[in-house]
Parts: structure tokens; C-alpha cells; sequence
């Protein structure tokens, strides 16, 4: 792998981060933030200034950020329990705007020069060198992957989509609903703070434009396109969407053009996503999988 | 001064509440967020730069655009959103994004990035109306969007069409067990909402003497926030929302506030501080 492909890895790897985050709240539980992008610039605004402002390393800097992320991603949680659907994804549009606006027009965030001069990070004195950077991000990926496994056999995780499903019916069977909104933001949120400590420190330099709404648009496409509500889809969608950039570069002119084309497409006929439950390739893929089964089990006669 | 700022903010304000009618009108009838309506508004101004090169009068080039964007909406909803209205929300929104970032790019492809100008002339004279307090232009937008205004709501509750409309926003199997055509209902609604959009896309093009691809982004995103403030589906709410917006934007641009508050964040805190306090709008209705 040459260094371009490395660095387009990293890109992929905290994109992967975002969706699988955004699948918590928006997949799992059913609340539909279209300002993923906010979370995504706390988490690299703090990493960054812990770095810069306190001399902070990398690793203390990459937990710092998801904890900061959490917290206001539950007060958002908390603010979301009062608004429904329609109101909540409208707010979080706003949320973004704001929280932009904010980094873009405070002194103490750098303003509109934004942050410059972040810590590349090291061990021991040993400054990575980008494969091994693409190691660190690969290990975020995986814990993430491990962590919404675990969470979704456990009982909170069938609480959120409990919630997802069906809110009222959640409600009368005793499951307070807004304590798990609450949750689900605090746990999405919280994978958005460290993709955003991720992309800090891989970038040195950070602005508000970074984490504008357009950003949270590719973060809930990549979701969707996947196929929302599934870690799989959240995994696939991301690196479908991450790459596409790449294999169109030649198409660099009609990028956003293919783009909306291939939102609107893929909602239009499959809007379960590519491979989300319901869609023809996974239908496709469990039907292959049950024959095989079938056929392997028939010549033991067993089963 | 202060009367230039009123006038100005007042005919901002009736700008949005143009643009927010036509997707507060959709929202009350199918519920859907309507992300690709700033993308008619967009494909208006560009419609009445094609018919300006027919003729340069202001009327005649809105209405082309109207009959136009009209036209493109009823094809919008009958091809996009009626087969998505089984599945969950989400999914029409997110194909609305697309629909509203694929019809920027091919505005920027087919007509160029750069700014049009949009050469007209109001009828009877009236954009070289002048005084010391509103130019020709603002008395020109503002009285067509009242004119429009007063159109939708004479359309909405004066007429058997606007009933349906209502009928159906309230429940879609009662009103057609009342004998209500829902796809009529639904379609007329699209292509008057449509319309509508079209008309604000060559009234702020004529405004400005501007019509860019991305005319709508901006719009796309405040005209939600202004539809929830207003009470999403509530006609005279949007008004009043707009026109407190239109007015609030204007005078804290020019005060000291608007060193530190970038105008287009007003519409959005205005709407969380709002939705803290009464979750239905400021107008909603339980």
C-alpha cells in the first residue's frame, strides 16, 4: 500500500466510526440526527485543543474527546426526548449550523483560521508514520465493531430498539423511552468524539468547515446507503460511499451529480439499502446460505 | 435608516415565508420532509431566466416559472415520494437529499457556475417606484407575495380542493371513505406547492438580479426551521414566522450582535430556544 491508499484507509476508517455511531442513534433507536457532523467537530475541536492549548498526548486526548462528545451528545439526548421525528431531525440541521458557527466565530476556537499545529501522535518519542496511524484507527474500527456486537445481545441495546420500533409499545411495557434516547446519543456520539480525535490528529489542522451539515449528509447516506439499522450496512455503506470519491476521481466533475443519483436510486428502489435486512442482496445472500446448509446437512443425513 | 432596515427586513421576510409555504403546504398533506423543494425554488429563478429571453416582463416570467416548477413537483411526487410512503421517514428524506444535491449539480452543469442576471421589468412600472424609505424592487416582491399569500389561503380554505387538502392531512383513509380523491388531492397539492416555489425562485432572482446553482442551499435548510417555527402546516404561522425572522435577521445583522452572530445560525437558535419551550412551533397546534 502506498501512502495515498493509507491515507485514504484513515479516511474510510473514521468514516466508518461516524456511521457506525450514527447507526446507534438513528438505526437502533430511531432518532433521526442529521447534525452527526457536530459530534464528529466536539470531538476533534477537543482533542485538538487539549493538544495544542495543553500540551495533552494523543492518548489521553482520544478518550478526553469521546467523554466530551458524550456528555453534550446526552444533553442533545435529553433535549430530543421533548421533540419528535419531524421537529428532532430539523433541530439537529440546527444544531450543526450552530455548532459550527460557534468554532467558526470563536476566538477560543481559533476562529476562522481554525486549529493548526495539532500533535501527530507517537510513542515513546517515535513519531508514527502513517501505516502505522492506519494501525491505531483499524483497532478504534474494531473496538467499535466489538463494542455495537456487545451492545446490541445486551438488554440495553434491546431497550434502544425497543424504543426504535415501536416508542409507544416500548413505553407501556415499562421501558422509560427517554432514558434510552438519552443513552443511544451519549453512545453514537461518543464513537462520532473519537473519529473526530482520530481526524484531528491525522490532519494537524483543523477548521469549522470540516464539520459543516454537507459532512452530516455523507455521514447518514453512508448509513442508509448500507442499509440502516445494521452494523453490516454502517460498515459496507461507509466504505462504498468513502471509496466512490476515489473511483469517480476521473468523473471528478460530476461527483455530487452520481452522488444524489445514487442516494435517490437506491431509496427509490431499494430502500432498505444495499445490504440491510429486506434488501435483494441480502435476501439474495441468506437464501444461498440456507441452501448450502441444506445441501451439507443431506448426503450425512443428519440434522 | 430605520425605515430602510424595516423594509428590507420585511421583504426578506416575505421572501421566506414564499419559500416556506409551498413546503409547509406539502408537509401538512403527505408528512414528508421536503429537502428538493429548495431545489424548485432554485429551478424557478432558472426557468424565468429562460423566459426572460421571450419576454422581460416580471409576470409573465413568473409565471413560467410557476407553470414550470408546478409541473416538475406533480412528476417529483408522483414518481419519488408516492411509492416511499410505506417506508419509514427516513428514507424519503434521504431521497429527497439526493434528489436535492442532484438537481444543484445538474443546474451548475447546464447552465454554468456562475451568476445569471435576470433582466426584467415589473408591470405598470412599479420597480422604478422610489422613495427615501423602499425601492421599487421591495414594493415589486411585496406585492406579489401578498398577492400570492392571499391566493394559498383563499385556495386552502375557500375552495373544495383546499378541503380535501385538509381532509387528507388529517387522516388519509377517512377522507377517502368520505369520498375524497387522495392522488388528486395529493397531486394538486404538489403542483400548487411546486408552483408556489417556482414563483419565489424568479421573485428572488429578480430581487437580487441573481439566479445560481446554489441559490437554494441556504433556503433548503432555514425554510425547515422556519416551517417547524411556524407550525408545520400552519399557513399564517409561516407567515408570522418568516416575517419575525425576516426582521429579527435584518436588525441584529446591523447591531453589534452581528459581529458574533453569523446571520443564517439566527433562524436555527431562534428554533432550538423555541422547541425548548413549546415543541409544536410557536403557532402549533396539539
Amino acid at each position: 500500500m502506498g501512502l495515498y491508499q493509507v491515507t485514504i484507509a484513515i479516511t474510510v476508517g473514521i468514516f466508518m466510526m461516524l456511521a457506525m455511531g450514527l447507526n446507534i442513534i438513528t438505526g437502533y433507536t430511531g432518532q433521526v440526527s442529521l447534525g452527526h457532523a457536530a459530534f464528529f467537530g466536539i470531538g476533534a475541536y477537543t482533542s485538538a485543543l487539549l493538544s495544542v492549548k495543553a500540551g495533552v498526548s494523543f492518548w489521553l486526548a482520544l478518550p478526553a474527546a469521546a467523554i466530551v462528545t458524550a456528555a453534550i451528545g446526552a444533553i442533545l439526548g435529553a433535549i430530543s426526548t421533548r421533540l419528535h421525528d419531524d421537529s428532532l431531525a430539523i433541530t439537529t440541521i440546527g444544531i450543526n449550523f450552530v455548532v459550527v458557527s460557534v468554532f467558526q466565530y470563536t476566538q477560543f476556537f481559533g476562529g476562522a483560521l481554525g486549529v493548526g499545529g495539532i500533535e501527530y501522535p507517537s510513542v515513546l518519542g517515535h513519531a508514527l508514520t502513517k501505516p502505522e496511524y492506519l494501525v491505531v484507527v483499524v483497532v478504534c474500527v474494531l473496538l467499535g465493531i466489538w463494542f455495537d456486537r456487545r451492545l446490541v445481545r445486551s438488554w440495553l441495546g434491546l431497550a434502544l430498539r425497543a424504543v426504535g420500533q415501536n416508542e409507544e409499545a416500548a413505553e407501556s411495557l415499562g421501558i422509560p423511552s427517554a432514558r434510552f434516547k438519552i443513552a443511544a446519543f451519549a453512545i453514537g456520539t461518543a464513537y462520532a468524539g473519537v473519529a473526530g480525535s482520530l481526524y484531528a490528529h491525522f490532519m494537524t489542522f483543523i477548521s469549522a468547515r470540516d464539520f459543516g451539515f454537507p459532512t452530516s449528509i455523507s455521514i447518514i447516506s453512508m448509513a442508509v446507503f448500507g442499509g440502516l439499522g445494521t452494523l453490516r450496512g454502517a460498515i459496507l455503506g461507509s466504505l462504498a460511499l468513502g471509496l466512490a470519491p476515489e473511483i469517480f476521481r476521473p468523473l471528478v466533475n460530476y461527483r455530487n451529480l452520481m452522488y444524489g443519483a445514487l442516494l435517490l436510486l437506491m431509496m427509490r428502489f431499494q430502500p432498505s439499502g444495499l445490504i440491510g435486512d429486506g434488501s435483494l442482496i441480502w435476501e439474495w445472500l441468506r437464501s444461498v446460505a440456507a441452501r448450502r446448509r441444506k445441501t451439507q446437512c443431506a448426503p450425512g443425513g443428519e440434522a | 435608516m430605520l425605515w430602510q432596515q424595516l423594509a428590507n427586513g420585511t421583504t426578506m421576510g416575505m421572501i421566506y415565508a414564499l419559500i416556506t409555504l409551498g413546503l409547509t403546504m406539502v408537509y401538512g398533506v403527505l408528512r414528508i420532509l421536503h429537502i428538493s423543494h429548495a431545489g424548485i425554488f432554485a429551478l424557478g429563478g432558472y426557468l424565468a431566466v429562460l423566459a426572460s429571453r421571450v419576454s422581460p416582463n416580471l409576470a409573465f416570467v413568473t409565471a413560467a416559472a410557476m407553470l414550470g416548477c408546478g409541473l416538475v413537483g406533480l412528476l417529483m411526487q408522483k414518481w419519488l415520494y408516492r411509492p416511499l410512503l410505506a417506508e419509514s421517514k427516513v428514507v424519503s428524506l434521504i431521497a429527497s437529499i439526493g434528489m436535492f444535491t442532484l438537481m444543484e449539480d445538474l443546474f451548475r452543469l447546464v447552465a454554468g457556475p456562475y451568476v445569471l442576471p435576470l433582466p426584467v421589468r415589473a408591470p405598470f412600472g412599479l420597480d422604478q417606484f422610489e422613495t427615501s424609505h423602499m425601492t421599487g424592487n421591495q414594493l415589486v416582491v411585496l406585492i406579489a407575495s401578498v398577492m400570492l399569500l392571499i391566493a394559498a389561503w383563499f385556495i386552502i380554505h375557500r375552495t373544495r380542493l383546499g378541503l380535501a387538502w385538509r381532509a387528507t392531512e388529517q387522516d388519509f383513509e377517512t377522507a377517502s371513505a368520505f369520498g375524497v380523491n387522495i392522488d388528486r388531492a395529493v397531486g394538486t397539492n404538489f403542483l400548487l406547492g411546486s408552483a408556489v416555489a417556482g414563483a419565489a425562485g424568479a421573485l428572488v432572482g429578480f430581487y437580487y438580479n441573481s439566479v445560481y446553482p446554489t441559490m437554494g442551499s441556504v433556503p433548503a435548510y432555514k425554510a425547515m426551521a422556519i416551517a417547524v417555527l411556524g407550525g408545520l402546516g400552519n399557513v399564517w404561522g409561516t407567515v408570522v414566522a418568516s416575517l419575525i425572522l425576516g426582521l429579527v435577521e435584518t436588525f441584529l445583522v446591523i447591531s453589534p450582535a452581528g459581529l458574533i452572530l453569523p446571520r443564517d445560525s439566527i433562524a436555527f437558535i431562534a428554533l432550538i430556544l423555541v422547541l425548548l419551550f413549546r415543541p409544536h412551533g410557536l403557532f402549533g397546534r396539539r
